[in-house]
């Protein structure tokens, strides 16, 4: 199935190398004895350093295109190269392999763990990649340095308010030096005034460049973004730059 | 190689940090493996100690000594072809000594003849009765292995004449002339005077029913022209040379035995060989059936505190499912997480293994001082296997709750509330 966004009208991208190459991608779930279809071929390119907003109604398969970019999901078919390597065929753990390199997540809820302090916390991709001790520590604390927590890693979440806990997440998604940040609703937690905070953040990330992916279904939080992709129905319906 | 080091022990801290945070969970989980190792350790000592006791007793017979009889010592469902046998008589023994002197090589070395009945001593007064009373000659010194506490075995000289003196076991000495020396002083023996010249070491009873205190020896001839000659009691008791010829040694006394009966070939033995192994035989399955029981009841009481580490296992892997996908999508890989409720069970175990050991250690102490006699011993073998069982336990119980963690989908996991 071809795109419906006539390749003319897109504007000129960025010429970084290519990070996420997806071609005719599509997702076949078995709910009972109904198959839903929450992909039905969608082809997408992104480049280092951009920033990305995808859109849609709920239903629309933004959770699960979302799901396969952060190669939490594999798609039922067409291809997928992340970095250049085809991750369809991928085992979990060689999944899990790439999450941990590649990818760094912001989730809506945080999902910080509860009884492990900050520093813990964002040391954990780090312990999950065999990272010793010591330059643990130091990496975790710059990471938590650069997102203006410095002075609170030994607070346990319960110590800290929503827009810190987020910046935890946010120093955890960073510390592996990522090539993807992929952002799942990172306000939708957050009262608006905190909610600017941590779009200003993701600015600064994007200033030092840094490759961010927001999904997100506001519209105000998808401007800050420099491209915003629109799905419908399982497909794009639109892929346009904002102005 | 680092990887998995960083993982364990983060495991460890994790599995710490939980146990820490549901204490009341952790520690009503705990008890049955508390339970568990406690019960076990303490049978496991107890069957040591039967077997032991076993041992002791057996070692009272004589490891050393065989007994020809007119019966068998196990049971037998053909009575008629016993009960016609001639007993032992005095002739026999001397026969049977001239038969060993003369071989070449022999693995037996003294055959003494020994009759028994029940009797009743008094002296001064005080009387006990029942008491095993034995007439032999003064070869039954060179048998028995037991020591005196005081005195000694009459002669060969006071045997031959028939001299009315004995031995006491050490039980009897006491009821007749309590808190004093016996020796020297007399008893009466259903009536006619005996002069005790020794007093037996203590031994203890055999598995808790004859007591080898509770008897008299005196010389065969005294015995004789007294008591008369009861024959189904009488024995040949046959010193061997080496206990490890044990066998070599019985069929040796079965030929010569077989001489001195004047038996011919093809004919069924007119007496029975006896020995030690004989109760063994018997005794063998009655131990095992005694352990393999106590250890699968007490096994049971484990059975059921695994099953709580089980349940409370797939609890902690249902309430941290959104957990267990966070971890995933930061590149938690199977392994990671399979170790991570795995630890989080033995950890349970070690805790509680480590608590029921002290506990056992405290009930051994208590025993110790209630029954001195009882053979329990806290051994390192015992922590090294409480601990094996232990971890055994947690890793039996968490591998299913930890392997189906492990193999959640991360995008349902993290989409669970």
């Amino acid at each position: 199935m071809i795109p419906p966004a006539p390749v003319e009208s897109r504007p000129a991208r960025p010429v970084g190398p290519l990070v996420i190459a997806i071609e005719g991608v599509t997702k076949l779930y078995q709910m009972g004895e109904e198959t839903i279809h929450a992909l039905r071929g969608v082809t997408l390119e992104i480049r280092r350093n951009e920033y990305l907003a995808i859109m849609g109604p709920s239903g629309s398969g933004k959770s699960t295109l979302m799901n396969m970019l952060g190669c939490l999901d594999t798609p039922t078919s067409g291809r997928y190269e992340f970095n250049g390597i085809g991750v369809a065929g991928m085992t979990d753990d060689e999944l899990a392999e790439i999450r941990n390199r590649e990818i760094g997540f912001v989730f809506q809820t945080f999902n910080l763990l509860p009884r492990s302090d900050a520093l813990r916390n964002v040391e954990l991709p780090l312990i999950y990649g065999g990272v010793p001790a010591l330059e643990r520590h130091e990496r975790a604390r710059q990471a938590l340095q650069d997102v203006g927590l410095g002075n609170r890693i030994h607070h346990k979440p319960n110590e800290l308010s929503g827009g810190q806990r987020q910046r935890v997440a946010i120093a955890r998604a960073l510390v592996n030096r990522p090539s993807i940040i992929l952002a799942d609703e990172p306000t939708g937690n957050l009262d608006s005034k905190t909610g600017v905070e941590i779009m200003a953040l993701f600015e600064d990330l994007y200033e030092q460049g840094n490759t961010l992916i927001v999904v997100t279904h506001e519209e105000s939080v998808a401007r800050h973004a420099r491209r915003i992709i629109r799905l419908h129905d399982g497909l794009i319906e639109s892929d346009a730059p904002v102005e | 190689m680092g990887r998995i080091i960083y993982e364990v022990t983060e495991s460890i801290r994790i599995a710490m940090a939980q146990i820490r945070a549901n204490k009341m969970r952790s520690a009503l989980t705990m008890l049955g493996v508390v339970i568990g190792i406690v019960a076990v350790t303490l049978m496991g000592t107890a069957i040591r100690g039967i077997d032991i006791g076993f041992d002791r007793s057996l070692a009272m017979l004589g490891d050393d000594v065989l007994y020809v009889q007119k019966w068998p010592w196990h049971n037998v469902d053909d009575w008629w072809n016993y009960v016609d046998r001639t007993p032992m008589h005095p002739e026999d023994v001397a026969k049977l000594n001239r038969i060993i002197a003369g071989a070449t090589d022999s693995q037996l070395v003294l055959a003494v003849f020994a009759d028994a009945r029940s009797s009743t001593l008094k002296a001064e007064g005080l009387m006990v009765s029942g008491v095993f009373t034995r007439g032999t000659t003064a070869d039954y010194g060179r048998i028995v292995t037991t020591g005196f506490s005081e005195g000694r075995m009459f002669s060969d000289g006071e045997s031959d004449a028939a001299r009315q003196v004995c031995v006491l076991g050490y039980d009897v000495a006491q009821a007749l002339f309590p808190g004093r020396s016996s020796v020297g002083s007399t008893v009466k023996v259903e009536g006619e005077p005996f002069e005790v010249i020794g007093v037996l070491d203590r031994q203890g009873s055999f598995l808790g029913l004859f007591s080898f205190d509770n008897q008299m020896i005196m010389p065969l001839g005294a015995y004789r022209k007294y008591f008369g000659i009861r024959d189904d009691n009488t024995e040949i008791q046959v010193k061997i040379k080496d206990k490890t010829r044990m066998e070599d040694a019985r069929e040796e006394l079965t030929g010569a035995m077989r001489r001195v009966r004047g038996q011919v070939p093809g004919e069924r033995d007119n007496f029975s060989v006896n020995g030690q192994q004989a109760f063994k035989k018997q005794l063998d399955p009655i131990k095992q059936g005694i352990a393999f029981a106590g250890l699968f009841v007490t096994g049971l009481s484990l059975f059921v505190g695994a099953i709580g580490i089980m349940n409370i296992t797939f609890v902690s892997v249902k309430e941290r499912t959104k957990e267990i996908g966070t971890r995933k999508a930061l590149g938690a890989r199977r392994r990671t997480i399979l170790l991570q409720f795995l630890i989080e069970a033995v950890s349970i175990c070690i805790l509680g293994g480590v608590i029921g050991l002290g506990l056992t250690y405290l009930l051994f102490a208590v025993i110790r001082s209630a029954a001195p006699s009882f053979p329990i011993e806290f051994s390192v073998v015992l922590v090294l296997v409480s601990m094996l069982v232990s971890v055994l336990t947690g890793v039996l119980s968490g591998i299913i709750p930890a392997w189906g963690a492990s193999r959640l989908d991360p995008v349902v996991a993290l989409r669970y509330e």
